[in-house]
């Protein structure tokens, strides 16, 4: 078709003064098509056992500069990118100017790459990963509730290592930690005496031993830094 | 063989270690103070805004678009005594796309300066554009005063927050000492790895304040990482290639970003593997090699996105496979092992698995690849069904005397009047299709568009941009073309008083349908024909519009006329708008629907 300019008009690409010559190309289904597919994460997979991946929890920890607007990158990366995360916390580290972020996410394993890979490129991160499954975790969760039997409410706080902050003629507020389990057991517990007000930090962890909880992260003792191998 | 040394950029072949020892600017700010060891040094300084300029006169950075205003009056005062010229544009979001055009051109970041609060939200879109298309772009905005900040001031906007998420990372400058460091910082980082636009918010009271802080030259950032990918992956990479029996390159917009088309070239010709390229890619390969198959994805070739459905091995260079690229993602080269060459590690299988991933520079792994590969792939069947696939899918569309103008016609006949290092500019939609489809591109940089937001209004200001580029670069007998559509140049066609003002010898070719045509062809397609809010129905007289801002204009509505203006446009010394009233109702084909399967592209209307 290409040059074929025998009509009135026509630039080189032109069936010139003719119907289109793509009425002529062969249809969609006049063509070899592969039998070949990807699944939604662009892995290329046998259509009959289609492959999904399963989300499942993953503890990211990050260590960053602690400057303005670091908190509001990490969390407007997540929301802009859908990342589906449970918690996060913030706080300071033993150096001055670095905090770490601990994020509860539940994703599948390309997204959690993704997460790492993306905050990663965030300027202010200095090191993020995914912490190991058999890090120590724990959250702190302070609850009131009613004070119409005090005595059953202290021994339910009792029985999970809670300490009552702050008892009054009508409600008392208890302080729980632990790790996520026995959070949710205790939250069980504290529900027959009806939970007025909840307020929960989301966990955070650090990697059990000498392993960094980031890795490449080289922890410090008391006023070394922590850094980047 | 076109990619010789002579027509080569010259920023591709500069790489980051020579900008460092590039020569500071020879002019009043920098003086007998220059050290034994030859560092560039900035200064004296005076201001925290003197000390912005010197930083980016340090940088290397030549050229500013801008609109003045209240809050940025300080640093444009400084401007006033400065080496780099500043082009007023006539409104801030032409001035995002010219510099984001300039930066494309030149190989180097783009600089934009506005004010606060409006100056600063009408640079948005443009921001968000080069951080789609990863264009490295340094823009500059002034701020309320520090005390102000966070009280609603006049003209206050929370610029950081707003450009947080469009930009690679953004500063706020807090303190006139070190204001000068943060510019610099933000320029080199614009362009380290992966390119992209950086942001400075310059208060009012850091610009004004007084320092006598010399800016530290910035050291190019990123050069402490290593450029170059995992050696056993390459080679892993390498064998897979090797034993492919239908292997397709695909480059990307990176590929031009890291000044790696000789690279690319070297790569595919020594190893006899076809080319397909993405839409930022174009240029990368020539489209006039019998290797080249052009660009796939939408809007893209039959014989590309055949050749990439079809694929054993696909290797993908600086492409992040995008939604308009990949189609359907369950149908995108299903049976292609995967090599994916980016700098971004992010975008390793992120949309698209990688099953040989390579992070490093472009260049520097196009040329490890080369090297790994020691026995060239046995694709003669392959090439030969390529081949063949260009001579049954071909781009094509028909000229029945019945009907208006084509507007391909134009595009091919501009192409033929023109040389080949000719810079095309484009709008958004149809006419930015056509433009792509039937331009033979061949070089490196020639193709500037905007391609993953999807700006309409963007040719004008990046014809401005595009154009003091190549004069900046001692280019000024290159052709600067521009096709817009008319809804396109609706948008943003105040920059023609910036052009004619300027005396900016440019070609604007405006593809007049009447119509916002894809969305048009769209509704024709998907929506019965039901032209909601896409029929304009009634449009200025483009030409008169264009003598009236000083530039020529003119008319064009059959066959015959076209060469004539083409020529006329071409040969004028300045500002010219051809209004091309091309058909209405010609479609942009072949198409792929949104999230359909690339192999079943639809060549003709009757085969959506």
């Amino acid at each position: 078709m290409s040059g074929d300019s025998s009509g009135p008009v026509g630039g080189p690409n032109s069936a010139a003064g003719a119907e289109p010559a793509a009425d002529a190309q062969p249809a969609p289904e006049e063509r070899p098509q592969p039998a070949g597919r990807r699944n939604l994460e662009g892995i290329r997979i046998d259509p009959a056992v289609e492959a999904e991946h399963d989300s499942r929890r993953a503890v990211i920890s990050a260590l960053v500069e602690d400057e303005p607007g670091v908190l509001a990158r990490v969390s407007g990366l997540v929301s802009r990118r859908q990342f589906n995360i449970e918690s996060l916390t913030v706080g300071p580290t033993t150096v001055d100017g670095h905090s770490r972020i601990t994020m509860v996410v539940e994703e599948t394993d390309p997204g959690i790459d993704q997460i790492e890979k993306q905050m990663a490129k965030l300027k202010p991160v200095i090191a993020v990963g995914e912490v190991s499954g058999n890090a120590v975790r724990s959250e702190l969760v302070l609850l009131k509730v009613a004070a119409d039997d005090p005595a059953a409410v202290h021994a339910v706080t009792e029985m999970y290592d809670g300490r009552t902050l702050d008892a009054g003629p009508h409600t008392i507020t208890v302080q729980l930690t632990g790790n996520e389990s026995k959070i949710d057991d205790a939250l069980d517990a504290f529900d027959q005496f009806g939970i007025i007000e909840i307020a929960r930090t989301g966990q955070t962890a650090l990697a059990r031993g000498d392993t960094p909880t980031v890795p490449g992260e080289k922890p410090g003792t008391a006023g070394e830094p922590t850094t980047r191998d | 063989m076109s990619d010789t040394a002579a027509q080569r950029r010259p920023d591709e072949t500069d790489g980051a270690d020579e900008r460092a020892e590039t020569d500071p600017p020879t002019d009043a700010t920098t003086d007998e103070s220059t050290p034994p060891d030859g560092e560039p040094t900035v200064g004296p300084v005076s201001t925290g805004s003197e000390s912005v300029v010197a930083a980016l006169e340090a940088a290397g950075a030549k050229t500013a678009f801008g609109v003045q205003g209240g809050a940025i009056m300080p640093v444009y005062d400084a401007l006033y005594d400065s080496s780099i010229r500043h082009v007023t544009m006539a409104h801030e979001q032409g001035a995002v796309h010219a510099a984001d055009a300039y930066g494309v051109v030149a190989g180097e970041p783009g600089l934009c300066m506005a004010t606060s609060g409006p100056g600063a939200t009408n640079l948005i879109t443009g921001i968000a554009d080069a951080d789609m298309d990863s264009d490295a772009m340094l823009a500059l905005t002034g701020q309320v005063p520090t005390d102000f900040v966070g009280n609603d001031a006049f003209q206050e906007t929370d610029t950081i927050g707003i450009t947080r998420p469009i930009t690679k990372h953004n500063y706020f400058a807090d303190a006139a000492d070190t204001v000068g460091d943060t510019v610099g910082e933000a320029f080199e980082l614009s362009r380290a790895g992966r390119p992209g636009p950086t942001l400075v918010d310059l208060p009012k009271d850091v610009t004004q304040g007084e320092t006598d802080e010399t800016p530290a030259p910035a050291a190019p950032a990123g050069t402490d990482t290593d450029p170059s990918a995992d050696p056993d992956a390459v080679e892993a990479a390498a064998r897979a290639i090797e034993s492919a029996e239908r292997p397709v390159c695909l480059f990307g917009g990176g590929v031009i970003k890291a000044a790696a088309s000789d690279e690319a070239r070297a790569f595919a010709r020594d190893n006899g593997i076809p080319v397909t390229m993405t839409m930022p890619g174009i240029g990368s390969f020539p489209e006039d090699d019998e290797l080249c198959l052009s660009w796939g994805g939408m809007h893209g070739t039959g014989y590309a996105n055949m050749a990439i459905t079809h694929a054993d091995c696909l290797i993908g260079v600086g492409t992040r496979f995008d939604d308009r690229l990949t189609g359907g993602i369950d149908t995108f080269a299903p049976e292609a092992e995967v090599v994916h060459v980016d700098v971004d590690p992010a975008e390793i299988s992120k949309n698209v698995h990688a099953d040989y991933p390579l992070i490093g520079d472009a260049k520097q792994v196009l040329t490890q690849l080369t090297d790994a590969v020691r026995e060239t792939p046995d694709a003669a069947a392959w090439r030969e069904q390529c081949a063949e696939w260009k001579e049954t899918y071909p781009l094509t569309y028909a000229t029945p005397d019945d009907e208006p103008l084509k507007p391909q016609f134009v595009v091919e006949a501009f192409d033929e009047a023109t040389d080949d290092d000719t810079i095309v500019t484009t709008g958004v939609g149809q006419h930015q299709m056509w433009a792509s489809q039937f331009w033979t591109y061949t070089e490196p940089r020639t193709w500037v568009s905007s391609h993953g937001l999807g700006t309409m209004g963007y040719g004008v200001p990046a014809a401005i941009g595009a154009r003091v580029a190549a004069d900046t670069m001692g280019d000024g007998d290159r052709d600067v073309v521009c096709f817009d559509g008319d809804g396109s140049f609706l948008m943003t066609m105040q920059e023609l008083s910036v052009a004619v003002r300027e005396e900016l010898d440019i070609a604007i070719a405006v593809l007049n349908n009447e119509y916002i045509g894809m969305v048009r062809q769209w509704q024709d397609a998907f929506y019965e024909g039901r032209h909601m809010a896409s029929e304009y129905g009634w449009m200025p007289e483009f030409d008169k519009l264009a003598e009236a801002f000083g530039a020529l204009g003119l008319r064009v509505d059959d066959y015959d006329e076209v060469a004539p203006a083409v020529e006329e446009a071409l040969d004028y010394d300045g500002p010219a708008v051809v209004d091309f009233h091309v058909d209405p109702e010609e479609n942009v084909l072949p198409m792929v629907p949104s999230g359909g399967a690339n192999g079943e592209f639809a060549a003709s209307e009757d085969q959506l």
